[in-house]
C-alpha cells in the first residue's frame, strides 16, 4: 500500500487524529497526534494487509519556530515489503508522547536516544533514563536553544582557538 | 533430630543471592569501550544491562556546526572498522537534498572501496569471533590478509583506517594506475584463504559447541528488534539493502546475499551470524570482480560548488554497512550547515537486544553473543 491508502485506512479509523498526507519534498508522510501515537501503531503492525513489523528508525528534530519537537517514526514491512513515514509533533513546552515500545521493542533505546538529546518524555516507557550522556547532564543537547554549561565536573568545555593561541607566542 | 532448613528469621538456608557483576568498560572482549551490569545466579546471567554512551562524541551535533562537505572525515568516526560505507552513506545523503548526480566512474569507485572496507570488516568479525571464544591462531591469520588490504585502500586514499575517500558527487581521487590489476591479484590470493578460514574454523567441534544453539534470535524477535545486515539474515530473514533497495551501481552486479541455516544447531544462532559473514566475504569478492571488469572511463567527481546549498527538505537513506543498514535521516533548511542529522546504526539495533538475550545464558555467552553480532561500540554511541 502507498502512503495515501494508508493515510486514508487510517483516517476512517481515528478520524481527527490522524492528518492528511504531507510531502516532506523527497518523501510522503502523515502526521499523528501525541497521545493517538500508540493505537496508530498498533493497528499499523497487526492489521494483515499493512503488517508493519518493524521500527526501522525513530528520529527526533526540534523546530522552535513551529514550537514542536517533532519525531518521524520510518515504518518497514518484511511482509509486504513496504514502507511508511508517521511524524508526531511534541508540544516544545511540555514534550510527551505515548511510547510505542510494547509495539514494536525496537523503540526501546530509540526512544530512550530522543529523550537523552532532545528531552522529549515517553510516557509509559518502562525505562526512560539517559543513553549517552552521563545520568547528571543538564540541558538536552540538540535542541536548537541549548546552551552549553562552561564546564562539567571541573573540566571545561570551552577551548580558546588554536589560532589565537599561537598569536600571543 | 530434626534437619533445621531455615535460619531463626525465616530465611530459606540454601537459598542463593544473585551476585552482580560489572563487565567493562575496559575489558578485551567488548570490542570497544562498553559496559554490562550483571545480574547472575552462579554461572547463569539472569540480566545483562548494557550501559553505553562512554564512546559518545556528539558526532549529530558537529554536523550542525561544520557544514555538508565539512562533516565527511566525521562520518569516518561513527564506524572506524568500516569508514567507507559510512562515507558513501552521508555522501548520498547530501547528494539527494542537492540533487547531485554522481558520474558512473564514481559510483564504481565507491563500490570499490565499500567492498573493500566490507571484506575487511568482515574478516576483522569473523577473527575477532574465534579469537574471543578461545581460538587465537585464525585472528592472526585474518588481521595477515586485512592488512593487505589496508595496503590496497592506502594507495587509493591515503589513509589506513579512517578514509575519508567519498565527497559529495563522487569520490575524492581516481583509481591509481595498476590499482584494478592489484585488487584481482589480492582476490586470487584472498579467495582460497576464505576456503582455508572456514576449513579452520567454521568444522571446529570446539568452535561449534560453544556457538551453536548459543543466544538463538528468532525471525519474529529479529524483525522486533530491527536486527539489521548480516544478524537479520541469520535469522532467515533474505534482505539485503543492495538487493531490495538499491543504490548506486549495485543492481548491475550479479551476487547472492546469503542466510542462516541452522547448520548446526538452529537458525539465528550465534554459529549462523558467523557463517553468513563468511559467505559474504565470498560474495564481495564476487562484486570487485565484476566491478573492476565492468570500469567504466570518465570523472569520478560531480561538479559540486565549494559552497553546498541544498533546497530545504528531509531524506531518509539506508546503506547496507557491514553491519547491516544504516538508517540516515538528514533534514536540510536550505543553508550551508545541517539542521538535522540522525544516524541509525546496526549496532545500535543488535546492542538494545542483548539484554533480552542475555536472559539465561552462561557469562561466557555473553562474549560470544557480542562477537556474533559484530558489535562496534563507537558505533552505537556516535
Amino acid at each position: 500500500m502507498n502512503t495515501a491508502a494508508i493515510q486514508q485506512f487510517l483516517h476512517e479509523r481515528f478520524g481527527a487524529a490522524v492528518g492528511p498526507v504531507e510531502s516532506a519534498r523527497l518523501f510522503d508522510y502523515v502526521e499523528v497526534d501525541p497521545s493517538a501515537v500508540e493505537e496508530v501503531a498498533l493497528v499499523l503492525r497487526d492489521h494483515p494487509d499493512l503488517a508493519f513489523d518493524c521500527l526501522n528508525n525513530l528520529s527526533g528534530c526540534d523546530r522552535p519556530t513551529r514550537g514542536r519537537i517533532q519525531i518521524t517514526y520510518e515504518l518497514f514491512s518484511y511482509v509486504h515489503r513496504h514502507a511508511f513515514v508517521m511524524k508526531v509533533g511534541a508540544r516544545r513546552d511540555r514534550p510527551e508522547v505515548r511510547t510505542v515500545e510494547r509495539v514494536w521493542p525496537a523503540a526501546n533505546w530509540l526512544e530512550r536516544e530522543i529523550y537523552d538529546l532532545l528531552g522529549v518524555i515517553f510516557l509509559g516507557h518502562s525505562d526512560l533514563r539517559r543513553l549517552l550522556l552521563p545520568d547528571d547532564w543538564v540541558g538536552y543537547p540538540l535542541r536548537k536553544d541549548y546552551v552549553e554549561a562552561p564546564e562539567y565536573h571541573g573540566i571545561s568545555t570551552v577551548r580558546e582557538s588554536a589560532l589565537k593561541l599561537s598569536e600571543r607566542r | 533430630m530434626s534437619l533445621e532448613l531455615e535460619f531463626a528469621d525465616g530465611r530459606d538456608v540454601f537459598a542463593t543471592e544473585d551476585m552482580v557483576l560489572n563487565m567493562g568498560p575496559q575489558h578485551p572482549s567488548t570490542h570497544g569501550v562498553l559496559r554490562f551490569i550483571i545480574r547472575a545466579d552462579g554461572e547463569v546471567m539472569r540480566s545483562a544491562k548494557a550501559d553505553v554512551g562512554y564512546l559518545h562524541r556528539s558526532i549529530e551535533k558537529i554536523a550542525e556546526k561544520v557544514g555538508w562537505h565539512g562533516f565527511m572525515p566525521y562520518t569516518d568516526r561513527v564506524d572506524y572498522v568500516a569508514a567507507m560505507t559510512t562515507n558513501q552513506a552521508w555522501a548520498m545523503a547530501a547528494e539527494v537534498l542537492g540533487g547531485v548526480t554522481v558520474p558512473r566512474r564514481g559510483e564504481y569507485c565507491r563500490v570499490i572501496a565499500a567492498e573493500l572496507g566490507r571484506i575487511c570488516s568482515h574478516l576483522l568479525a569473523a577473527g575477532a569471533m574465534g579469537m574471543d571464544i578461545g581460538a587465537i591462531t585464525p585472528f592472526t591469520h585474518a588481521v595477515r590478509e586485512r592488512e593487505l588490504i589496508n595496503d590496497l585502500l592506502e594507495e587509493l586514499c591515503g589513509a589506513r583506517l579512517t578514509f575519508n575517500y567519498m565527497r559529495i558527487g563522487g569520490v575524492a581521487w581516481d583509481l591509481p594506475p595498476g590499482f584494478g590489476a592489484k585488487v584481482l591479484r589480492f582476490l586470487d590470493h584472498f579467495e582460497p584463504y576464505v576456503d582455508e578460514l572456514d576449513d579452520l574454523l567454521s568444522g571446529n567441534k570446539i568452535y561449534i559447541e560453544r556457538l551453536a544453539n548459543v543466544a538463538v534470535v528468532s525471525r519474529e524477535r529479529a524483525i522486533a528488534y530491527n536486527l539489521v545486515g548480516p544478524n537479520l539474515r541469520a535469522s532467515g530473514v533474505k534482505y539485503d539493502i543492495r538487493k531490495h533497495l538499491p543504490y548506486s551501481v549495485y543492481p548491475e552486479f550479479d551476487f547472492e546475499v546469503p542466510i542462516g541455516e541452522g547448520r548446526h544447531g538452529s537458525v539465528g544462532d550465534c554459529w549462523d551470524r558467523y557463517i553468513v559473514r563468511l559467505h559474504e566475504m565470498r560474495q564481495s569478492a564476487r562484486i570487485l570482480r565484476q566491478a573492476i571488469d565492468g570500469l567504466p572511463e570518465g570523472p569520478v567527481i560531480a561538479k559540486v560548488p565549494r559552497n553546498y546549498k541544498p533546497a530545504a527538505g528531509e531524506v531518509h537513506v539506508h546503506v547496507e554497512t557491514p553491519r547491516g543498514d544504516q538508517s540516515w535521516y538528514v533534514v536540510a533548511d536550505g543553508t550551508e550547515y545541517p539542521y538535522r542529522v540522525h544516524i541509525r546504526t546496526g549496532s545500535f539495533a543488535a546492542m538494545a537486544m542483548i539484554e533480552e538475550l542475555s536472559r539465561g545464558l552462561m557469562i561466557a555467552d555473553l562474549v560470544a553473543l557480542i562477537a556474533s553480532f559484530d558489535i562496534v561500540a563507537p558505533e552505537v554511541d556516535r
